[in-house]
């Protein structure tokens, strides 16, 4: 379990977005509402260089959430302790406000597999990943947050919904909670469940961070809709008003705009930006 | 029998393999294409990895040729480590064997050059040797001193035409390759990897250099291919690209 009097300052309840450093100089001349980046941590985890010297010029201006893509929690097999300790270096040379990870898996045996990919919801996965998620807080010596995943299936042998894992694992770890709403609407949508349903049984007091992105639709074999979590385009309207459903529930936080494929240019994505300040604003209006 | 990760791991990598049981859709019922997701998305993720690595190759055999290299790499090599921006290490020795594409026999120099440009993009930052201390020397110091490069700066050996094919693809109305030996040069100055062409005498002293050869038996071996070999041609090169990290002079 955590010792939460070691946690470091919150990111602001403000709109933020994913860096990307083809917007370095149009972000910072121009950042609008935008107060702090999210930056992923794999890039970031050479020896020095421009990707470096960027977050050192831009953790002047903006509060930095640095968010894991390849710590493969959800993974049967032990943690990778150089990756973790990569995570180590990283954290501690730019103190960011905040770390966050993904319950999912992407390694297996000595690969590396580059996707998120699910897991079964079984009292198994949940001592695993719980303790993963302690060692991970051990080493770093902080929190961590832990989003939840988009899904395309589901496994026959879940035990438990994933709202009901996810409170589980905030009760045993004091984990933080990123919640993508973007990912809810594409599981709810994908899995014949309903988003609103999602969030009501979501353990939302842990919230630490909100993600929104955009995704695409496609069908599956049965003609059932199948969402897929591209982060390739804007947000769609659903996501937008779970959105205003999440804040109401989790009061005011820190809300991402994630674009990673087809980047656009800053203009584009700060209106993004303004879209969820709207949000923020009217979620705080009495 | 519940789905392991083996079978997962298994099934995603190549599709002759059957879907594993277990999964299902929001009906409960069996499905494929929902699976299909992931395989899609692993492949997809891994070849875009690619061609962020390799865009000169990509350039020189077409998009769909490159595609079709990918797909057959990444199931080869999968990545080894969650830093994707040193992924592909292995495509060098991956198109040497490579039979479709053995006619084109530069193509695993242009992706070692392409790797030490993405290496030098992320190698560490450090004070260079300021050059002008070299006037403090004297000749015969210089001779018997060492120096070891930059991080960010390596040596390509090569017996192809390396930096004109590098020119030729990456800049329009760049000239034709010419038939020569090309071995390169890369620095960065601050930010931004670039290669220089060299003589193969040039990349001999280097290689002897780095070895931890003095400056003088570097340019004996250097001569000897090449007697017109110039040194301070060289050394210019070099301290100008910020490319040299220490030069030890020995103690008169």
């Amino acid at each position: 379990m955590l010792d939460a009097t070691r946690t470091p300052p919150r990111l602001p309840s403000a709109p933020g977005v994913g860096y990307k450093s083809q917007h370095f100089h149009d972000l910072r001349a121009a950042p609008g509402p935008v107060t702090w980046l999210e930056v992923h941590a794999e890039n970031y985890m050479g020896d020095g260089g421009r990707p470096h010297a960027q977050l050192r010029a831009l953790r002047d201006d903006f509060a930095i959430s640095v968010h894991g893509v390849g710590l493969s929690i959800g993974g049967e097999g032990p943690l990778d302790k150089a990756h973790l300790e990569r995570l180590k270096s990283l954290i501690t040379w730019l103190e960011p406000a905040s770390f966050s990870e993904h319950l999912a898996w992407s390694t297996h045996g000595a690969e590396f597999l580059d996707d998120l990919l699910p897991l079964p919801y079984t009292e198994a996965t949940l001592t695993r990943v719980a303790s993963h998620i302690d060692q991970v807080q051990d080493v770093l010596g902080r929190q961590m947050l832990l989003e939840n995943p988009s899904s395309y299936l589901a496994f026959a042998d879940s035990t438990m919904s994933e709202t009901a894992f996810l409170s589980e694992l905030v009760r045993r770890t004091g984990c933080g909670l990123l919640l993508d709403v973007n990912n809810v609407f594409i599981s709810a949508t994908n899995l014949n469940d309903t988003p609103e349903g999602y969030l009501d049984a979501y353990p939302t007091h842990a919230v630490g961070e909100i993600h929104v992105g955009g995704h695409d639709a496609d069908t599956d074999d049965a003609g059932a809709p199948l969402l897929i979590d591209s982060h390739g385009r804007a947000t769609a309207d659903p996501v937008w008003a779970l959105l205003d459903h999440a804040l109401a529930a989790t009061g005011p936080a820190p809300v991402l705009v994630e674009w990673d494929n087809d980047v656009p240019d800053w203009a584009t994505l700060r209106a993004e930006a303004e879209r969820a300040a709207h949000a923020l604003a009217t979620a705080a209006a009495p | 029998m519940p789905t392991d990760q083996t079978q997962f791991r298994t099934a995603l990598l190549d599709p002759t393999q059957p879907v594993p049981d277990g999964l299902t859709d929001g009906a409960g019922q069996p499905t494929t294409k929902r699976f299909a997701v992931y395989r899609n998305n692993v492949t997809v993720a891994l070849t875009e990895a690619l061609k962020t690595a390799f865009p000169v190759l990509v350039s020189l055999l077409g998009r769909q040729n490159f595609d079709q290299l990918a797909r057959l790499f990444v199931r080869a090599h999968p990545p080894t480590s969650p830093l994707m921006i040193h992924y592909g290490a292995h495509m060098p020795a991956f198109l040497s064997g490579f039979a479709p594409l053995s006619h084109i026999k530069y193509l695993s120099d242009v992706a070692r050059l392409e790797l030490a440009l993405r290496q030098s993009y992320h190698a560490a930052d450090v004070t260079p040797f300021d050059g002008r201390k070299l006037g403090t020397f004297e000749a015969h110091q210089i001779v018997a001193s060492t120096l070891t490069l930059a991080p960010a700066a390596t040596v390509i050996p090569t017996v192809w035409p390396l930096f004109d094919i590098w020119r030729y693809t990456t800049q329009s109305g760049a000239p034709k390759p010419r038939a020569i030996a090309q071995p390169i040069l890369i620095t960065r100055v601050e930010f931004d990897p670039e290669p220089h062409a060299l003589t193969p005498a040039q990349a001999a002293w280097l290689s002897h250099v780095t070895g931890g050869a003095t400056l003088g038996a570097a340019q004996d071996s250097a001569m000897a291919i090449d007697p017109g070999f110039d040194l301070f041609t060289l050394l210019t090169l070099l301290i100008q690209n910020n490319a040299i990290a220490n030069f030890t002079t020995p103690k008169d």
